[in-house]
């Protein structure tokens, strides 16, 4: 689904993906995990598209198509989404109003039925059941006031209604406290499903207790550099970073 | 600015081919003759005017005007275009500057309530309105309500009396229809509401393609003790036209304005509001907004005298400006010795979605009483990017983000718009715009 080849890439002058390499099939749970700087959320946002990084060298292949010549609203309606570690507030942007935007938007870039608003209430309104979120959360504006909980809860429930097939969570735990993690944990293991993936951004081992993942992947220095599955994410609590960076050199050595 | 050239010949040509309404009034020709006068001496305001300082009226002096269209009274006019349908059907409708009888409609106006034209008042009885129009050129005066004071042919008269409460909001209709030259149109209106009245009053500015003529509109607006006025603008005039309003309110004491204003037509648009809260506890709250795009320039004064003790004035406004857009906004608070206790501000953001689109904003505040609180804030930004990128990156295609963004910068202009429908009115006039602003 998802095929990442020797990318590199830069903001401004830095580099700071050198080389990652990296592929992902349908219905499989990846963790990122890595140190500070390591180049873990400009992985998630070069998938996604933001401005200001550029690829230099490599390729990422998504269902096959070139990803990093789509437009961000293009990858979304092919089914790419970024769950943000820092969510923006768009004060006088209804929320209900924007995610109906947002779902239409990629229905009508896919040839599927738009929702009018009665459709698309119905439709959120499940969903925001299923998350255990406020249903006034809706009438506000996107994120504005929202506490960081909610916010991350916003950005789950943002990935329920759109249904993506590849799921991009940077640092969805930064921030929450345990009600709040179990939550957000919770709402996505009820969208792991057999075709869609994700790819799990953390900084620690925490998130991997609620969210198992099926492979864990330790970035340093903008390039994997050890995987493993679930047991390697304890082992990384347990040792903490710098025991990747010892075992590296003395595999280099040997 | 001299007066000597094309644009002041032409206007001296039609203070000397037009017969209008009231002459053979000794008072009347004496003032229009004096107004003249002061024209002559005083010309175009220029740039040196601290009120004119961002609009440039260099292209407009070389523009020779006709005196008024002598074909108003009998042009045809897309009825379609005029009703709104978000509030009743009673209308006064002004076509090239001269009332039209013909197209309004007062069949349900309230007793106590007069609308009528300027031109049968002076035919008919011009005593009542010798108040307004007997004026000499004072410090204020620039060469459009000198102009104005000289060749205004037609006007709106609405007065409300004392104690009236009037529920249905009087659409009050500008329409430009091309003529087969572009002509200076001098419109002088009075709305005045007598103390304890309520009455709402949505003016509408509408163009057909073509219609490049100058409205030059000046209105005195008095609003007496304890009387509400509900005023929105909806400017949608022609590509071509200019439109320069002038209008002086008074308020007295806890009488109350709640003003609101989307500009969206025009090429040179400019609006002078001046508010003297004369009396005690007068509040004046406006919201505003311009949406411009193309070569379209948008002047906004708003000039707020507190006078009377424990006043209020708040002031929200937005600008948008793309392509080579020009936009200014002025907001001035004055507050006068004796205001004591007097409660103002004016917060003014604007956005450019180009690098050739400028706005100047100069809020100002002047204060000489005591216990005074006044605040004021402008800001002039782009797009934030992270928000539009969060947007795309739920699937909003750029063109639709930027849209949904200038939409809700601009929201909070609407706030407070009465009744609901008419809200929504104007909410969805600004989506139409947006195409052609956040391309």
């Amino acid at each position: 689904m998802l095929k990442i080849e020797n990318l590199h890439a830069r903001i401004g002058a830095k580099e700071i993906l050198k080389g990652l390499s990296l592929e992902v099939k349908p219905g499989e749970v990846h963790a990122i995990m890595g140190p500070n700087g390591a180049g873990k959320s400009t992985l998630g946002n070069v998938l996604a598209g933001r401005p200001g990084y550029e690829v230099t060298q490599g390729s990422v292949t998504f269902d096959g198509k070139n990803l990093l010549e789509l437009e961000p609203e293009a990858r979304a309606a092919a089914g790419v989404f970024l769950a943000f570690q820092y969510p923006v507030e768009i004060p006088g942007v209804n929320n209900t109003y924007f995610l109906r935007a947002a779902l239409n938007a990629q229905h009508k870039v896919r040839g599927e039925q738009e929702l009018d608003s009665m459709q698309f209430l119905k439709l959120v309104r499940e969903k925001v059941k299923a998350m255990g979120m406020t249903p006034e959360l809706l009438n506000r504006a996107v994120n504005e006031g929202f506490s960081g909980g909610e916010k991350k809860r916003n950005e789950v429930l943002q990935m329920a209604l759109l249904e993506p097939r590849l799921a991009i969570l940077d640092e969805t735990d930064s921030g929450l406290d345990i009600d709040a993690l179990k939550q957000v944990a919770a709402g996505v293991n009820a969208l792991r499903a057999p075709q869609r993936a994700f790819l799990v951004i953390t900084h620690y081992q925490r998130l991997l207790d609620y969210i198992v993942p099926d492979f864990v992947h330790v970035l340093a220095d903008g390039r994997i550099v050890e995987s493993g599955d679930a047991q390697l994410a304890r082992e990384l609590e347990a040792h903490g970073y710098a025991w990747v960076r010892e075992r590296e050199s003395a595999e280099a050595s040997a | 600015m001299s007066a000597s050239t094309p644009f002041g010949q032409s206007m001296h040509e039609a203070a000397a081919s037009l017969r209008l309404p009231g002459s053979g009034l000794a008072w009347l020709d004496a003032a229009r003759a004096e107004a003249l006068r002061a024209f002559a001496e005083r010309g175009l305001p220029d740039q040196r005017n601290e009120l004119w300082k961002y609009t440039s009226l260099r292209a407009l002096a070389q523009r020779a005007y006709a005196a008024g269209d002598n074909q108003a009274a009998d042009r045809v006019v897309g009825m379609a275009s005029l009703p709104l349908p978000a509030i009743g059907n009673q209308c006064v409708v002004f076509v090239n500057g001269v009332y039209r009888a013909d197209l309004s409609n007062l069949n349900r106006l309230a007793d106590g309530v007069s609308a009528g034209s300027l031109a049968s008042g002076l035919r008919e009885s011009p005593e009542p309105l010798r108040f307004l129009l007997d004026k000499r050129a004072d410090d204020d005066d620039d060469g459009f309500t000198l102009l104005n004071r000289a060749l205004a042919a037609d006007g709106l008269v609405l007065r409300v009396a004392a104690g009236v409460n009037v529920a249905e909001p009087l659409h009050v209709v500008h329409v430009g229809v091309a003529a087969e030259a572009a002509s200076a149109l001098h419109v002088r209106s009075l709305i005045e509401l007598g103390e304890g009245a309520r009455l709402d009053v949505v003016e509408h500015h509408v163009g057909d393609a073509g219609a490049g003529h100058l409205l030059n509109l000046v209105r005195d607006v008095n609003v007496h003790a304890r009387a509400h006025l509900g005023w929105t603008v909806i400017q949608r005039a022609c590509a071509d036209a200019t439109v320069l309003r002038c209008s002086r309110v008074r308020l007295h004491d806890e009488a109350s304005l709640g003003f609101h204003a989307l500009e969206l037509g025009g090429k040179l648009v400019r609006h002078e509001i001046r508010a003297e809260l004369s009396g005690a506890r007068a509040r004046f709250e406006s919201r505003g907004a311009f949406v411009l795009h193309d070569r379209q320039h948008a002047d906004m004064e708003v000039l707020v005298t507190h006078r009377g003790r424990d006043t209020f004035s708040n002031a929200v406004w937005r600008g948008v400006a793309s392509d080579r857009a020009r936009g200014v906004v002025h907001g001035r608070i004055l507050v006068q010795p004796g205001a004591d206790g007097a409660d103002g501000s004016f917060y003014n953001k604007n956005l450019l979605l180009s690098t050739s689109a400028e706005i100047d904003t100069r809020p100002a505040l002047e204060i000489y009483a005591d216990e005074v609180k006044a605040n004021h804030g402008a800001t002039v930004g782009q797009l934030d990017e992270n928000v539009l990128f969060y947007l795309r990156s739920r699937g909003v295609p750029l063109e639709v983000a930027r849209r949904i963004l200038v939409r809700a910068f601009c929201a909070v202009t609407l706030d407070g718009i009465e009744p609901a429908t008419l809200r929504e009115y104007c909410d969805g006039l600004l989506a139409e715009q947006l195409p052609e602003v956040a391309a």
